[in-house]
């Protein structure tokens, strides 16, 4: 508790995420330019500053003060409003984000349901944009955006719950949706062990929520000139921004959380919170690198190839997850029978996709998913 | 008042207006979006009434409709021509009918009993629903998905026919 009253309190921890969220963003920007910079054999931003680290404090000043311009036949609520519709509610999954065992703003028992059903929303301010702002490239980045949406949604959330059902508590057994229970329901051997496939499809389905290579259909420079930001400038277009890295923060302390062990470490439970910080730290930042190096590694994916993917790899590989965990959960058998069985299946996933990569290289696309791909 | 009459109140007020605006307004884009404004004050009074996982599943589950209701109203229709065409010369029976029934429900919820007390919260917890779900009441629940299915299947159906003329 950091105030006696509860709403004061919760509004305080909530004021601390949305004052360190804006300076992550900032901190972010630059480490992908340098990265991508360093990818691309080049220097990246060196004038501002010393090795240019104040290139995001710099564009963070060009973007407030730049002018906030509205094409004049857009439609104007609804122009207006779809950035506040995007940010909000990725901030407001991190109410119930842990970042250690008590760094939280609130710890509510259905917490994974919550950001994940939470964050969902933002689609609706995507398509808000797109059809908002009365521009064919900016409504089909929308549309593009809500397809892809249906698309990962599912897989993910089913990888999630595979986590959720082999979590274990004390109380109550195994099960659990309470984000603090999981993590330290995974003791010395963190869930990536025990659930190989589905940290496979929450990190492919995870790419294509942050709407980052090889998955920036929506957004597709080279297709659809930005999708649903190409009217939008100066302050509303870098809340966009923000909600793009923001939520990448979210993935990646998310899948710290759930499959890493978050704030523990094999050496043991009970860390103090001078350790728990570092751990997760790292762990996050070790997806963070691993998001901004695919995307500078990765080609962007057709739209019809993508939902392929998202529909016929990866949601069947994610209800035979469920359905192993089940039969062990129900006949109570070994957690190794679980780490195998999974690390198997995703072998055959990995497999597929390669496969699927080489034929994509190789075929001529047939007729019909051409035509799929072309509305869109 | 307390914070949670401030919050009813506050809720309730934005449920109304959403409601309000989804008839009111004449583009059908607007309507949606003040629909899905509607839907989550409702997830509101889910949580004041301590029904956590209901406010969350409505949070889920309309926000990801909405969007889909978007893409249809995008994909049918023109939205530029669409203000004329909710409008008609059977307006005056429309508004004989919605009058008719708004005095009948007035009447009705007049002279209805109500119970004069408020019962306590009794929160389910998470666990339990899951069990009444799928355990005591699996099979009503798998009859439901199975018609979902078989409306799925049938759109495809119906879909891909056109699609091959």
């Amino acid at each position: 508790m950091i105030a006696d009253n509860p709403w004061l309190d919760g509004l305080v921890r909530m004021g601390i995420i949305a004052l360190a969220m804006p300076l992550a963003v900032i901190i972010l920007t630059y480490v992908e330019r340098k990265i991508s910079g360093r990818m691309q054999q080049r220097l990246g931003p060196m004038r501002v500053g010393p090795y240019g680290l104040f290139q995001g404090l710099a564009d963070t000043i060009k973007l407030l003060t730049k002018e906030d311009l509205r094409p004049q036949t857009a439609d104007r609520w609804t122009f207006e409003l779809a950035p506040f519709v995007v940010v909000v509610p990725v901030f407001l999954a991190f109410v119930t984000l842990p970042f250690t065992a008590d760094l939280f703003v609130r710890n509510l028992g259905l917490g994974l349901f919550f950001i994940i059903a939470v964050s969902g929303v933002s689609i609706v301010g995507f398509v808000m944009a797109g059809w908002g702002s009365d521009n064919k490239y900016a409504l089909l980045g929308g549309a593009r955006a809500a397809a892809q949406l249906i698309s990962y949604e599912i897989p993910l959330v089913l990888a999630v719950v595979a986590v959720a059902m082999i979590a274990y508590t004390p109380e109550a057994g195994r099960g659990s949706l309470n984000l603090v229970e999981i993590v330290d329901g995974q003791g010395r051997v963190p869930f990536i062990v025990w659930q190989p496939l589905a940290f496979f499809i929450f990190l492919v389905a995870g790419l294509a929520e942050l709407y980052r290579q090889p998955f920036d259909i929506p957004v597709a420079e080279s297709e659809v000139v930005g999708g649903p930001f190409i009217e939008y400038s100066g302050i509303r277009w870098s809340m966009f921004q923000m909600a793009e890295f923001v939520s990448m923060v979210l993935i990646s302390v998310l899948a710290a959380l759930l499959f890493l062990g978050g704030w523990n470490w094999p050496l043991g439970n009970g860390a103090g919170i001078a350790l728990q910080i570092p751990l997760i730290l790292v762990k996050t930042s070790f997806f963070i690198l691993l998001f901004i190096w695919l995307r500078f590694s990765l080609p962007r994916l057709r739209i019809d190839q993508m939902m392929q993917f998202c529909w016929q790899v990866l949601l069947p590989f994610a209800l035979l997850q469920i359905i192993i965990n089940g039969w062990v959960l129900v006949y109570g058998w070994p957690d190794w029978t679980l780490g195998v069985s999974s690390g198997a299946l995703t072998l055959v996933a990995g497999y597929l996709t390669y496969r699927a990569a080489r034929q994509a290289a190789e075929e001529p696309v047939s007729p019909r998913l051409h035509r799929v791909g072309s509305v869109l | 008042m307390s914070y949670e009459e401030v919050i009813f109140y506050f809720v309730a007020a934005v449920t109304v207006l959403g409601a309000l605006g989804v008839v009111l307004t004449r583009n059908v884009v607007h309507s949606a979006l003040f629909l899905i404004l509607a839907l989550l004050a409702v997830a509101g009074v889910f949580i004041l009434l301590s029904a956590e996982f209901l406010a969350i599943v409505q949070i889920l589950i309309y926000g990801g409709a909405v969007t889909i209701l978007i893409l249809f109203v995008m994909m049918l229709t023109r939205v530029r021509d669409m203000p004329q065409a909710l409008d008609g010369p059977q307006r005056p029976f429309a508004a004989l009918a919605a009058g008719a029934f708004l005095v009948l429900s007035v009447l009705a919820a007049l002279s209805s009993d109500w119970p004069g007390e408020t019962r306590e919260i009794t929160v389910v917890p998470f666990r339990e629903m899951g069990e009444a779900l799928f355990r005591d009441w699996a099979v009503p629940f798998e009859v439901a998905s199975l018609v979902l299915l078989v409306a799925l299947i049938g759109a495809i159906v119906l879909a891909r026919g056109e699609e091959g003329e």
